[in-house]
């Protein structure tokens, strides 16, 4: 009953019948997916088809109504949100979800503190942890935020405050990361500059990302699930979801009309 | 802008530590906390008053201020901790510092227990809480008449000389210093608090609550620190008052001490610390002064103040006024 894996790769996080529902809407039916380490898996389908719900389920934001959740080999079902953080599954928002009042440098420094369980200190500066500021300004610049860390988030423009999202997942640390539409609302032109550092991250990083921008997907993803309907529709590599009829059909055609 | 290439030079860790360092006017500011024994010596017992009161105002901004957790029943650990030292020193032990040890270990206590019910819960709801517990916490206070001497107040308080030496006078000479040292003590700490990566935290919870797990933090554990210090210098507040009048009435864990607390810190400026201070000024001032000319209707120009300040400065006075600074050195 399990899903074809497409390499020999352990597992870095992966669902078993996973099933939602709110009421007699089904969002989620029976999903099966398996990330390797060091993937790279984009997540595609029609709107309201259930991709940002299927994030929300593995992070711990949505508590499922049937099936498993795993992070390697560990089943995290029960764990809530801020655990499967600190076990190493960090995710973003499609929506833009920072801390409005502080800056990029200030909300950064807060992710790695909590990471290093420094955060509920109270006695001594957040100025005398120069290691935790050090590891947040690192992962700043490498997301070329270092030249406006000290400008509140509200302020930032919008294509910083998109990149903002990804470095606190990072701040994490994680092993699994979900990025959820990281371009959405990002000028067309600018959207690749997001990509960039998102390719740019380690290899040892596994990652899925929803995207709608195909051009992207093809670009960035080694494999492709596509979901409909709240299930899994069909998954395979860029050419071979690029040449099935099927998909083409519920979706792509679909996409180039709207 | 300006402060952005400012502070560009700056290395990041520089800048952290620039956050904290203090400024000029926070240096006037406590000077001038010292004016009152050269300037106003017959007003002494006032301005304890008003030490004390910006203390409590001060706890109420760690939660309110920089966690966004809204309180209306923050008397509640005043009283306890009024109550606490009052008790102390009319059953025997009269020690000022050891009973404001014991009252703020008292109100501490019953605010971490308090917390963990806090933690789970946000705006209207909370509202709600806070404004149950703090209406118990009164009806309680009253009804154990036997205990607290119930809306009498509670008499036979009888303070020790402070270390020994100084005797809690008539004038309030020792009440001011008393105060005015126990606020300024506690100040240090709040201020190292709110710089620090728990202070942090707690403005991450108000600024984003949603994305707090999602960086995998423990946000509930926070809040139930903070607010369990928070009780504590509550607490603290209420004993110097309990000490320095050498009396505790019923008024000190009433729901309008709760009230009057939140119109402080909103009029001053919650988030910045001195907010409540500053506001704890204007209002006791205002307070004596409009009372005065009409002793029933004093409250009338609060309301009048309150509307208008949250209507020009959403901020509080202290927020506008940085606001007009920041423009002023920005030209």
């Amino acid at each position: 009953m399990s899903p074809p894996t497409q390499s020999k790769a352990p597992i870095a996080l992966g669902t078993r019948g996973l099933s939602k529902s709110f009421g007699s809407l089904a969002v989620a039916r029976d999903i099966a997916i398996n990330l390797p380490v060091g993937a790279r898996y984009a997540l595609i389908g029609p709107n309201g088809a259930g991709k940002t719900t299927l994030i929300n389920l593995m992070t711990g934001m949505l508590a499922p109504n049937a099936g498993q959740i795993f992070l390697a080999a560990d089943d995290i079902t029960a764990l809530g949100p801020q655990e499967r953080v600190r076990r190493g599954l960090a995710r973003t928002f499609q929506i833009n979800t920072l801390f409005a009042g502080l800056n990029a440098l200030e909300a950064v420094t807060l992710a790695v503190a909590e990471r290093r369980g420094q955060a509920g200190r109270f006695w001594r500066g957040v100025g005398s942890h120069s290691e935790t500021i050090d590891e947040a300004y690192d992962i700043l610049r490498k997301l070329k935020l270092g030249d406006s860390c000290y400008q509140v988030t509200r302020e930032l423009p919008y294509g910083r405050q998109r990149l903002l999202e990804i470095a606190l997942a990072l701040a994490t640390r994680p092993k699994v990361l979900l990025l959820d539409e990281p371009a959405a609302g990002v000028p067309p032109e600018e959207s690749g500059e997001v990509f960039e550092a998102v390719a740019g991250l380690s290899d040892d990083l596994t990652l899925l990302f929803i995207e709608h921008d195909m051009h992207v997907v093809f670009r960035f993803a080694s494999h492709i699930i596509v979901l409909v309907g709240g299930a899994i529709f069909t998954e395979g590599t860029p050419a071979e979801i690029a040449a099935d009829p099927g998909v083409r059909e519920v979706y792509l055609g679909k996409r180039k009309h709207g | 802008m300006s402060t952005a290439t400012h502070s560009s030079a700056m290395t990041p860790q520089g800048y952290l530590q620039a956050q904290s360092r203090w400024h000029p006017l926070e240096i006037a500011f406590w000077l001038a906390t010292l004016l009152p024994f050269v300037l106003f010596p017959d007003y002494l017992s006032l301005a304890s008053q008003i030490a004390i009161t910006a203390l409590f105002a001060l706890s109420l901004d760690i939660i309110l201020g920089y966690a966004g957790i809204v309180s209306l029943g923050h008397a509640a650990f005043f009283g306890i901790g009024a109550y606490s030292a009052g008790l102390l020193a009319k059953h025997g032990w009269g020690e000022p510092l050891t009973g404001l040890v014991f009252a703020a270990a008292i109100a501490g206590l019953v605010g971490l227990a308090i917390s963990f019910v806090i933690a789970r819960f946000r705006h209207f709801t909370l509202i709600m809480i806070t404004l149950g517990l703090g209406l118990l916490a009164f009806e309680a206070a009253n009804r154990a008449h036997w205990l607290t001497g119930g809306s009498d107040g509670l008499q036979g308080v009888s303070m020790w000389p402070v270390l020994g030496l100084f005797k809690f006078d008539l004038y309030g000479y020792t009440a001011y210093t008393y105060s005015l040292a126990v606020l300024f003590l506690v100040f240090l700490g709040a201020r190292r608090l709110i710089n620090s990566p728990l202070g942090l935290a707690l403005r991450g919870i108000r600024e984003n609550w949603v994305r707090m797990p999602a960086i995998g933090a423990d946000s509930q554990a926070h809040i139930r620190k903070a607010y369990t210090i928070a009780a504590a210098i509550a607490g603290l507040a209420g004993a110097v008052l309990a000490q320095t009048t050498e009396s505790v009435s019923l008024e000190s864990i009433s729901f309008q001490r709760s009230a009057d607390v939140l119109v402080m810190l909103v009029l001053g400026g919650a988030g910045r610390l001195y907010g409540g201070l500053i506001g704890a000024i204007i209002f006791m001032v205002a307070r004596d002064q409009f009372s005065g000319i009409a002793p029933q209707y004093w409250y009338f120009w609060i309301g009048v103040l309150l509307v208008a300040v949250v209507m020009v400065l959403p901020n509080g006075i202290l927020g506008g006024l940085s606001h007009f600074y920041a423009r002023w050195r920005g030209k």
